[in-house]
């Protein structure tokens, strides 16, 4: 039985398929890594919550940088990382429009009903 | 139009309902932020030169792996800041460009050398007492972001006085030599500490509209008095002097009294004249420098990847 070891070096690759590697030396277009925002969950059971954003070159290097930064005291199992541009956020200036119909549904809540003391467990 | 959206801006502020990046805002609020979260994040990571230079000679394995942690999470502060910094529309990159030429400030703390290895004890209790200090009260600054990165930093931060306070008091018990060398270096630091607050209030070109804005909740002399009646009571634990002969508790205001600071040193070393300024500096640019090749490299994998993913 045989089998093909491929020895990988970081970034050594390829080459001859994509081309020279894009690295740009003139100051004007150099360009920062890309902003990502960072989501950890706590603990097994809870949801990932966003905690702040950092820069990297790549997904796998925002969640190494991640690890780093947002989790030195075990702060999370698991991180989310999205990268900021694909983030939809809905505007600040909509907020009326967008939630005022749930304004006038207190009955939506359980504290709407008034029942006799008698009922226990509800 | 433009009155009308200060004045629902200033009424938000009033209630304390939080700023957040994409909400309407006051460009001076927008630009006094950005001055003062990057100036902040400047100071966290221009913060880490001074006491990184004893890593390397810490006592103690134990010594070494608590300061490493430190200098790490310092190195963290800066992040969380400048990400804050960066909700409202300045670059990283602009950002360590006006640090690099000198347009941006950082504490002047960090222009004073680190000569002995009490230096450690003495920046973790003093310094990092004194950014405590100022620190606390930015959680509940009325920009979110800022106020979010507060709280994470100021979690992190109780340790790092702890730390100092313990190396100091582990001194204290020891030789005679021991002894000198902390009081050495509180003696040195003490004024630079207290420096930290910055100019006298009636001094201060920035305050008052911070205040009004909830940027600030304290005033720079409402909170250096605070953390002098504190010190002057924990440097008795340790058995030192603070070098300040005026130090005197006043039963009347309820206060220690305290000696005139030397503002003319505090301006000099702002401007660029205090003993490490053009040290440290030259210690960040060297650093970017040096780490060019590392992130045009990434920026090419990753770029490189990105190509690969989409052919296959
Ligand atoms: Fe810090
Ligand atoms: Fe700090
Ligand atoms: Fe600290």
């Amino acid at each position: 039985m045989s089998f093909q070891l491929n020895k990988q070096y970081y970034g050594d690759y390829g080459e001859a398929k994509n081309g020279a590697a894009d690295i740009s030396t003139s100051g004007a277009s150099k360009q920062e890594w890309p902003l990502w925002e960072i989501f950890i969950r706590n603990k097994q059971g809870l949801d990932h919550k966003h905690v702040g954003s950092l820069h990297a070159a790549d997904a796998a290097m925002a969640i190494e940088n991640a690890r780093d930064v947002y989790t030195r005291r075990m702060e999370g199992v698991s991180i989310w990382a999205v990268e900021t541009k694909f983030i939809h956020a809905s505007n600040p200036d909509d907020a009326a429009a967008l939630y005022d119909p749930a304004n006038d549904k207190a009955y939506r809540h359980p504290t709407f009903y008034d029942l006799p003391e008698a009922v226990k467990y509800m | 139009m433009e009155k009308n959206l200060e004045t629902i801006f200033q009424e938000k502020i009033d209630a304390e309902i939080r700023i957040e990046p994409k909400d309407w805002m006051p460009e001076k609020y927008r630009q006094t932020l950005i001055r003062q979260i990057s100036q902040h994040a400047h100071s966290e990571i221009v913060g880490m030169l001074p006491e990184g230079n004893w890593i390397t000679r810490a006592p103690s394995l134990r010594r070494k792996a608590i300061l490493l942690a430190k200098v790490q999470d310092e190195a963290g502060h800066g992040l969380y800041l400048y990400s804050a910094a960066e909700t409202l529309g300045i670059s990283r990159d602009e950002m360590t460009e006006q640090l690099h030429t000198g347009k941006a400030k950082y504490s002047s703390i960090f222009n004073y050398p680190t000569l002995s290895w009490a230096d450690m004890g003495v920046i973790g209790w003093l310094v990092d007492g004194a950014a405590i200090m100022n620190q606390v009260p930015l959680c509940r600054s009325s920009f979110g972001p800022y106020a979010r990165a507060m709280v994470r930093v100021c979690k992190e931060e109780s340790f790092h006085q702890r730390q100092g306070f313990e190396i100091l008091l582990t001194l204290s018990k020891g030789t005679e030599a021991q002894r000198q060398m902390a009081q050495d270096a509180i003696d040195r630091w003490w004024w630079p500490s207290i420096m930290m607050f910055g100019p006298k209030d009636d001094e201060s070109p920035n305050s008052i509209l911070s205040m009004k804005w909830k940027i600030k909740r304290f005033s720079n002399d409402e909170l250096r008095q605070k953390f002098i009646d504190v010190i002057a009571e924990q440097v008795k634990v340790l058995g030192f002097t603070l070098p300040d002969k005026d130090l005197k508790w006043n039963e009347t205001r309820k206060h220690y009294d305290f000696g005139s600071i030397n503002w003319d040193e505090f301006w000099q070393v702002i401007q660029g004249n205090g003993p490490c300024n053009k040290e440290r500096l030259d210690a960040r640019k060297k650093a970017w420098a040096d780490g060019e090749w590392v992130r045009d490299a990434a920026t090419a994998y990753a770029n490189k990847k990105a190509k690969q993913n989409k052919a296959a």
